[in-house]
């Protein structure tokens, strides 16, 4: 009975993260649109868009190999199983043990990987350009979000989030300036990861300002949808985690009842309201960097994260 | 009993030597030899994992050979068993790719009497129970890889690397020689056994580690004594740098552990702080020095040099002070199984590289390109190579990493202040590198096998013989299975490390779902297999749900390349272009990488050139002042050759005299 609950809880958690990403795109483009004093597109416009581009045709290049065709679904899949192992609303999930943080940043890892060899594919220039300043900036945002969960990891004395977002939860964390740090990298990092300004525009049609958006270039119909599916499952994940570490209120523990899984799931589309709400009002107020000035802002998230983890080691106490 | 039937295996394979030798006219030498090696070579296979697994007891024989009154010493222990099997699984599947790369081989007399002396030469050095038969076992495999270098003699540069190569092996053997000297103290006590017995003091164990780390980490690749590594691996036929890259570092690292975990005595507390403050800068100079590279095995071989330095931070981190076991044995585990990891990725690496080479006749991806269309099977298995040593998920690279920052996080109970600073530190490499390495394999991958060829030979390459392909799919298939059954391989390592530090890893059989639990499950956890199911499981839902729903059609046009496609293939990236935005970001400071653009005045048609600049500053600033030190130190050592008789005369009174004097004194 309580295998069932938990399986139930585990597929509820996977549909969720997968039915509010493209709402949770929505509603921040919404919201950017409004601070920009224009009406903007309906925050269900994502879902339209995706429906809109599974039944066109895939317009392949020529030289496109197997690899190309195959690469969305590989994105996709790793994508799905990190968001899924993320505590959204209840910690304790079915098979949160069998990947713990680290191991869903290397799950995001492969997703990038794969999508900057897609990148290079045909073979254009475009492609080119994306891919290799998309391996910049993971060369930076990568060893800073392996610091954060250092940080985390020496904090809550685990590297599972689902004890990491407990251990936030109960009163034993008080407020440390190791925790103050990690905060920033990771708001840092999640920026640079998700490519929003000022890393990378979102919303850009000039080539050369592109990073993501070079990358897939090349991709028109399903495969398109797959990778846009892929990125707003990346965004929600980030704040979720976010959410579930720093503002842990509203999680239900593991084995709760029904009614604490409501309060959960209210908290938590509560939660991603405020993220995006201040997403879009920091994207909307700072213009977007240079290419090279990238490293130099990745660079802080890393020192801040080194210097976090090196109070951890140096004092229990910070 | 294994260790007979091992020494038997050696002993056919340095009879397949000569026997290569005498058969050298035949058309069926290259399958004999091939053959024989992969066959002898599996069968010490075979007794090394039945010891191992059987967690048999160590088994000792003293031949009759070598030094009259000493003999040859021979052990094989749980340590030596583990690198046995590394050594034997490289070999076999070298000898397998060998059987038909061994058919494009234009000097197969230079090469087929030397590779089973080497294969045998880096068993017995596993084995040798002695200083004696360890240093001459090293010394031959040593000077059996050299001679395989310098296989293509005409080429200047393997000649130049034969040369450094010889040069650094021969100081590494010199540093070897002299700590195992103070390990034997004045009585001559050579045997291991009696260096076990012998507590050395804490003065002597820090000589012993600087000398080992010195000796054994210039045959590993350790910065800055790496240089010998870049020059040397490329220049040797493909399946024989992948036994140097993959599987001689491995027993290089063999020598470090055997020396200071077993031989040197308690480790002081400083000793983890050397090891970890080289093995961090190794790590992130490999790859930074990788990803500025174009040459396909040049730049494998520098990987070799980061991955080196990862195996290197965990046996830094596997001291035994403090009294700190489980963290030790965490760190030997992920140590020892990055060095099994990293054997099979670098072996299935150099493979493709060498089908890559055979296929299109170049080692340079800048004229490469689009081969996945030509060669898919080699394709596919040399991407699984690629993800597996970018530390992805569920390859098993990712696992002795993420093993690795589990003991890093365990680090901060350890009570010295200098380590609780420099851990961290090692850390932020440790993933810098992971990033770094990623990137420089997507530049590898996608500049190779993706996009449009760039030559007419990229065009024209065929996919290699399916002894080759057997090989690669071989060590693809294991990578997997690394990956997805880790806990097999931890329960196996749990017998070298209960022998080398008294504990062990907990044991995984009984995790559920086949996970690994290093510490306790409370605190971490990873299970591969749900991992890869799972996005089996995830992919093919999204694919069929898809098709099944939406559309599944298809048609091909000309690529978009946003409304501007260039035919020329030479438009897309290369792999200098790819590395541009790391080279300036790190390369300015590291490489003191400089751009140049030379635009020609107007009205002239001379093209405009750019020009890359990058400074080795290792060999610029220790070894060409080095070089030219011992010059000019030889130079004037010459003026010796040219004295009259008189001076000869007075120089051999001078020396009669200084020795009767040091007689006289000498207690």
């Amino acid at each position: 009975m309580a295998l069932t609950l938990d399986l139930t809880v585990q597929c509820a958690q996977m549909l969720l993260v997968l039915l509010l990403a493209p709402l949770f795109t929505g509603f921040a483009r919404k919201v950017k649109a409004r601070l920009l004093r224009r009406q903007g597109p309906s925050p269900i416009q994502p879902y339209r868009d995706l429906a809109r581009l599974m039944r066109k045709d895939v317009v392949l290049a020529e030289n496109a190999s197997w690899l190309f065709r195959v690469i969305p679904y590989l994105i996709f899949a790793a994508t799905w199983v990190a968001a899924s192992l993320v505590p959204t609303f209840r910690t304790g999930l079915l098979f949160s043990w069998s990947a713990d943080l680290i191991a869903i940043i290397a799950l995001l890892g492969s997703g990038r990987f794969f999508l900057a060899l897609a990148g290079l594919d045909v073979g254009t220039s475009f492609g080119g350009i994306g891919s290799s300043r998309e391996v910049m900036i993971a060369s930076l945002a990568e060893p800073a979000m392996i610091m954060i969960v250092f940080t985390l990891a020496l904090i809550a004395g685990s590297t599972q989030l689902s004890t990491m977002a407990e251990f936030m939860a109960s009163p034993e964390v008080g407020l440390r300036v190791s925790l103050g740090l990690a905060l920033i990298a990771l708001i840092m990092v999640a920026i640079a990861e998700n490519a929003r300004i000022p890393v990378d525009n979102p919303a850009t049609h000039l080539e050369l300002t592109m990073v993501h958006e070079a990358m897939v270039l090349e991709y028109s119909g399903r495969h398109l949808a797959l990778i846009e599916l892929s990125a707003s499952l990346k965004l929600i994940l980030y704040v979720s985690v976010i959410a579930c570490l720093f503002a842990p209120w509203g999680l239900a523990p593991a084995g709760a009842g029904v009614e604490a899984l409501a309060i959960g799931v209210t908290t938590y589309i509560l939660k991603l309201a405020v993220g995006g709400f201040l997403l879009t009002l920091f994207e909307t107020s700072i213009a977007k960097m240079r290419v090279f000035r990238v490293p130099e802002f990745l660079g802080v998230a890393l020192m801040l994260g080194l210097l976090a983890t090196l109070l951890r080691f140096v004092s229990g106490s910070f | 009993m294994t260790l007979t039937i091992i020494l038997v295996c050696a002993a056919v394979l340095l009879a397949l030597g000569p026997l290569a030798v005498a058969l050298r006219h035949s058309r069926a030498v290259t399958q004999l030899v091939y053959g024989a090696s992969m066959v002898a070579s599996a069968v010490s296979f075979a007794a090394a994992i039945a010891h191992l697994l059987g967690a048999a007891a160590p088994e000792s024989i003293t031949l009759p050979v070598g030094v009259p009154w000493l003999g040859a010493h021979l052990r094989n222990d749980a340590l030596s068993a583990f690198f046995l099997l590394v050594v034997d699984l490289g070999a076999m599947s070298a000898s397998l790719f060998a059987l038909g790369y061994g058919q494009h081989e234009t000097a197969s007399g230079r090469v087929l009497p030397f590779y089973p002396a080497f294969l045998a030469g880096m068993m017995l050095v596993v084995l040798a129970d002695d200083a004696y038969t360890f240093l001459l076992s090293w010394e031959f495999m040593s000077l059996m890889s050299w001679a395989l270098v310098m296989s293509h003699h005409r080429v200047p540069e393997n000649v130049r690397a034969g040369y450094v190569y010889l040069v650094m092996a021969s100081f590494g053997t010199l540093t070897l020689l002299l700590a195992f000297g103070l390990l034997a103290g004045s009585d001559g006590l050579y045997t291991f056994a009696q260096m076990r017995a012998a507590h050395p003091s804490a003065a002597l164990g820090a000589l012993v580690l600087i000398l080992a780390l010195i000796g054994a980490g210039s045959k590993a690749g350790l910065v800055p004594l790496h240089v010998w590594l870049p020059l040397a691996h490329p220049a040797a036929p493909s399946h024989v740098s992948a036994l140097m890259s993959g599987v001689m570092t491995k027993v290089a690292v063999y020598g470090f552990v055997r020396i200071v975990f077993d031989l040197a005595g308690e480790p002081a507390w400083w000793w983890s702080m050397l090891v970890l403050a080289f093995a961090g800068v190794t790590t992130v100079m490999g790859v930074l020095y990788a990803l500025m590279q174009h040459d396909l095995k040049r730049l494998l071989a520098y990987h070799t040099v980061e991955n080196i330095g990862i195996i290197f931070i965990g046996l830094a981190l596997a001291f035994k002070t403090h009294g700190m076991v489980f963290a030790s044995a965490l760190a030997l585990t992920a140590a020892l199984l990055h060095v099994f990891n990293h054997s099979l990725f670098k072996s299935l690496l150099f493979f493709g590289a060498g089908a890559v080479l055979t296929a299109t006749g170049k080692r340079d991806m800048e004229h490469l390109g689009g081969l996945i269309h030509r060669m898919p099977q080699t394709a596919f298995a040399f991407l699984i190579g690629c993800v597996a040593i970018s530390a992805l998920p569920p390859l098993n690279g990712f696992v002795s990493e993420w093993l690795t920052f589990q003991a890093i996080l365990l680090s901060p109970q350890l009570p010295v202040w200098g380590l609780k600073l420099l851990i961290p530190a090692v850390g932020a490499l440790l993933a810098l590198s992971a990033a770094l390495a990623a990137a420089c394999f997507v530049k590898v991958y996608g500049v190779t096998f993706l996009g449009r060829p760039r030559t007419s030979a990229a065009e024209r390459a065929k996919e290699t013989d399916s002894f080759s392909l057997a090989a690669m799919f071989f060590l693809a298939a294991l990578c997997l299975v690394a990956g997805i059954l880790p806990g097999l391989f931890i329960d196996a390592l749990a017998p070298v490390s209960s022998a080398l530090i008294g504990a062990h890893m907990p044991a995984q059989t009984s995790t559920q779902w086949l996970s690994i639990v290093p510490i306790a499950a409370s605190r971490s956890s990873y299970d591969g297999l749900l991992v890869f199911l799972f996005m089996v499981i995830s992919g093919t839902l999204a694919a069929s749900a898809i098709h099944r729903f939406a559309s599944n059609r298809l048609r091909r046009a000309p690529a978009w390349d946003c409304g501007y496609p260039d035919a020329s293939p030479t438009t897309q990236y290369t792999a200098m272009s790819f590395a541009q935005p790391i080279r300036r970001v790190f390369g300015t400071v590291v490489f003191r990488a400089r751009e140049h653009g030379d635009m020609p005045p107007p009205g002239s048609t001379r093209p405009a050139r750019l020009t890359v600049e990058l400074h080795d500053l290792i060999w610029e600033t220790l070894y060409a002042p080095l070089a030219v030190g011992i010059g000019f130190a030889a130079d004037r050592l010459n003026h010796l050759q040219f004295l009259t008789i008189r001076q000869f005369l007075s120089l051999v009174f001078g020396a009669l005299v200084i020795l009767l004097l040091v007689l006289a004194v000498w207690p």
